[in-house]
């Protein structure tokens, strides 16, 4: 380690360490944040007046149980081809569905993820980015290809992306089914649950630091944050020296990436493929304008257009609080069904199921105990 | 010789013979190498150690080596951890019906190469060709049997609270190959697999610290899944220092993007060595004058705390917990 990385982090903990004042609650909304937090075991070294919050920023942890229905019934019913982030294949569906696999009685939506239509025949392709899946399209023209479009600002562009190619290309077996999220209205639902946000510095690189600005306007602080032990153990020394100012405030604390305006260019692409719908959270409910989805003159590439889908009533199991993590209202080990019915190997709640997830690194990096 | 194996080569007539002569003989020649149906051994006294290992690695050739290459380096790795020097080995192949005669020429040319540098003789060998499809490219297993040094006694059962903890290169290397050669990412990263045979590594550190307690070849599921296992054998706890333990900065890129913990990618020319304290220096001294091991480094100590856990240290002065290894993370690695 350098010096002046020592003495970056050093400092950074003297501030958090000496701190005096009233509680502060830190709500970090990024699941590389939350990854990170965990694996540097930065919760351990907190004094008991600074707690972290791990908020609903894990784009599997919020996508609801009716998304994955409706996946499940295009992959089943629809013969089409699912190219998915790996990570929501093993996402329960609804409640009461089996999720394992191993009832595979029906050809029909009684199937509860994405894993146990695999194992029912189905084809669920696991891709890294949506350019695969337009890839996958285009060699296998036989096939309908179905892209699983969840994320926050960050992946939303690479969707939009994707689309375009298909449609220069002229594939018509590639649409994509959104649960794409913004994050402005999680910030507006989740500010009474904390005292500061530790903005992720991902959106913020696409967003700008706008929002922030209003936001702390409004009375809300916050600072954007970077990812390396020196980035955020400098960002919560920022909060805790804020704080103690007496006024909300801002500071983007992640300037080698994050500029004031953001990348117009990726934000343009979006504004113009897609725009501003209601968006359900899994666990927290329906936010609106909180989503964005693909504009009418894109809606041959809409799988819930194309195909016609049926809206669907998700049902979340009513053991699981994942939503009440993702508020910051309990502990994941706070949770009945936490490290019992629900380990990453058999997840109940999403939160179980990404790397990510607050429920997940809970557990593995043992904050139950 | 025809360019492609066809069953015909498996059948054990005139084409066998051929296959034998020219690709396997040409090779692996030597005074023990039978042509009969075993091969007749002097066997010297003492302890030996014997071990077997398959091996079906996809892609079959990746950078820094293929499965020629590692098919003996896997093997005789595994008498190393025992303190026990390769002698005697023997290789089974199952081929796919079309593989290239010329791949098959270098798997075994990787073969001789690696066998000869492990000092291990190969007696006897076995070739069955499969229907297309049936196995993927070649199938290779290995079996191997060595004499162990004298007063060496080595197992995962005798790592004792304040010894050290000592890896002998960077870790992660062919986990991270394997995953970039298959290109399934579309990540490009200047990263070669550390598949090598560790025997005289081995032998020179056994020779200045004859009391060593535990070589672990930290092949699938990496370091980190070797400390939990020597954890549970021994029934102590580990704590490392995470900013010791070495990492090739492309294979941590790598991690970074896919969100991967080095500690669980495979090695293939990687040992966990775990040794009084007081031996530390003499260990790591010999490690860094001998082949394959120049890299080593210390990366933590045993501890009576927490038995059956793995604590990191992290950079910024907290302890975490190693995340118990979990899932599958990547098939046919070796």
């Amino acid at each position: 380690m350098s010096d002046n990385k020592t003495s970056v982090i050093a400092r950074a903990r003297g501030i958090i360490d000496s701190y005096q004042g009233d509680p502060i609650r830190i709500m970090e909304v990024c699941g590389t944040h939350t990854h990170e937090i965990f694996r540097l075991g930065i919760r351990g070294i907190l004094p008991d007046n600074v707690k972290l919050i791990s908020g609903p920023g894990c784009p599997v942890c919020v996508t609801p149980v009716d998304f994955i229905d409706q996946a499940v019934c295009l992959a089943m019913e629809h013969n089409a081809t699912i190219c998915t982030f790996g990570d929501l294949v093993r996402v329960p569906g609804s409640f009461g569905i089996p999720a394992s696999g191993e009832k595979e009685d029906s050809k029909t939506a009684r199937i509860g993820s994405l894993a146990a239509a695999r194992a029912a025949g189905a084809r669920i392709q696991v891709v890294y980015a949506p350019q695969d899946a337009v890839a996958y399209a285009k060699e296998h023209p036989d096939e309908q290809v179905v892209f699983l479009s969840v994320g926050f600002e960050t992946t939303t562009p690479s969707s939009c992306l994707a689309v375009q190619e298909a449609k220069s290309e002229g594939l018509t077996n590639f649409s994509i089914l959104t649960a794409n999220k913004t994050m402005p209205a999680a910030y507006a639902a989740m500010k009474d649950s904390t005292d500061a946000f530790l903005y992720p510095g991902h959106v913020h690189a696409i967003t700008g630091t706008g929002i922030c600005e209003q936001l702390a306007r409004e009375g809300s602080s916050g600072v954007v944050a970077g990812f390396t032990a020196k980035e955020l153990m400098t960002a919560l020394a920022v909060i805790v020296k804020k704080s103690q100012e007496g006024k909300p405030y801002f500071e983007n604390c992640y300037p080698r990436v994050v500029r004031a305006e953001g990348s117009p260019a990726a934000r343009r692409l979006v504004e113009e493929m897609m725009e501003p719908c209601d968006a359900r959270w899994r666990g927290i409910g329906v936010l609106p304008g909180s989503g964005v989805k693909l504009r009418p003159e894109y809606a041959d590439y809409d799988a819930r257009i194309k195909f016609d889908l049926p809206s669907m009533e998700g049902r979340e199991n009513p053991a699981c609080r994942c939503g009440e993590v993702l508020q910051g209202r309990c502990l994941p080990s706070d949770c009945k069904v936490f490290g019992k019915g629900c380990t990453p190997e058999h997840p109940i709640g999403a939160c179980m199921v990404s790397g990510e997830g607050a429920c997940s690194a809970f557990y593995l990096y043992g904050g139950d105990r | 010789m025809q360019d492609t194996v066809t069953l015909a080569h498996g059948a054990g007539g005139k084409q066998t013979s051929e296959l034998i002569e020219k690709v396997f003989k040409a090779h692996f020649e030597n005074p023990l190498f039978t042509p009969d149906d075993a091969a007749v051994l002097q066997i010297p006294a003492g302890r030996m150690a014997m071990s077997t290992d398959g091996f079906i690695v996809s892609p079959a050739f990746f950078p820094g080596g293929n499965i020629g290459k590692l098919s003996i380096c896997g093997t005789v790795n595994d008498l190393a951890c025992m303190g026990a020097k390769p002698m005697y080995m023997t290789c089974a192949f199952v081929i796919e019906e079309g593989f290239p005669m010329a791949k098959l020429e270098e798997i075994a040319s990787a073969m001789e190469k690696t066998a000869a540098e492990a000092g291990v003789c190969i007696v006897a060998g076995d070739t069955k060709v499969a229907g297309r499809g049936q196995v993927d490219g070649v199938f290779i297993t290995t079996t191997a049997v060595g004499r162990i040094m004298d007063d060496v006694q080595t197992g995962g059962a005798l790592a004792k609270p304040g010894d050290c903890v000592i890896v002998t290169g960077d870790i992660g290397r062919h986990g991270c190959t394997i995953l970039l050669a298959r290109d399934d990412y579309g990540i490009e990263a200047d990263v070669t697999s550390d598949c090598a045979p560790l025997w005289t590594a081995v032998r020179n550190v056994l020779t200045a610290a004859p009391d060593i307690h535990v070589i672990r070849d930290a092949t699938r599921g990496g370091v980190g899944t070797v400390l939990y296992e020597i954890a549970g054998q021994s029934n102590v706890g580990f704590s490392l220092e995470a900013e010791n333990i070495p990492v090739d900065p492309g294979v941590r890129g790598v991690c970074g993007m896919l969100g991967l913990e080095p500690l669980y990618l495979a090695c293939e020319g990687r040992l966990v060595i775990i040794a009084p304290a007081d031996k530390k220096d003499i260990i790591l001294q010999s490690l860094r004058q001998s082949p394959h091991t120049e890299g080593a480094a210390c990366i933590g100590t045993v501890t009576a705390d927490h038995p059956g856990r793995v604590v990191l240290n992290t950079e910024i002065g907290a302890q975490t917990i190693l995340p118990r290894p979990g899932n599958e993370l990547l098939p046919r690695i070796c």
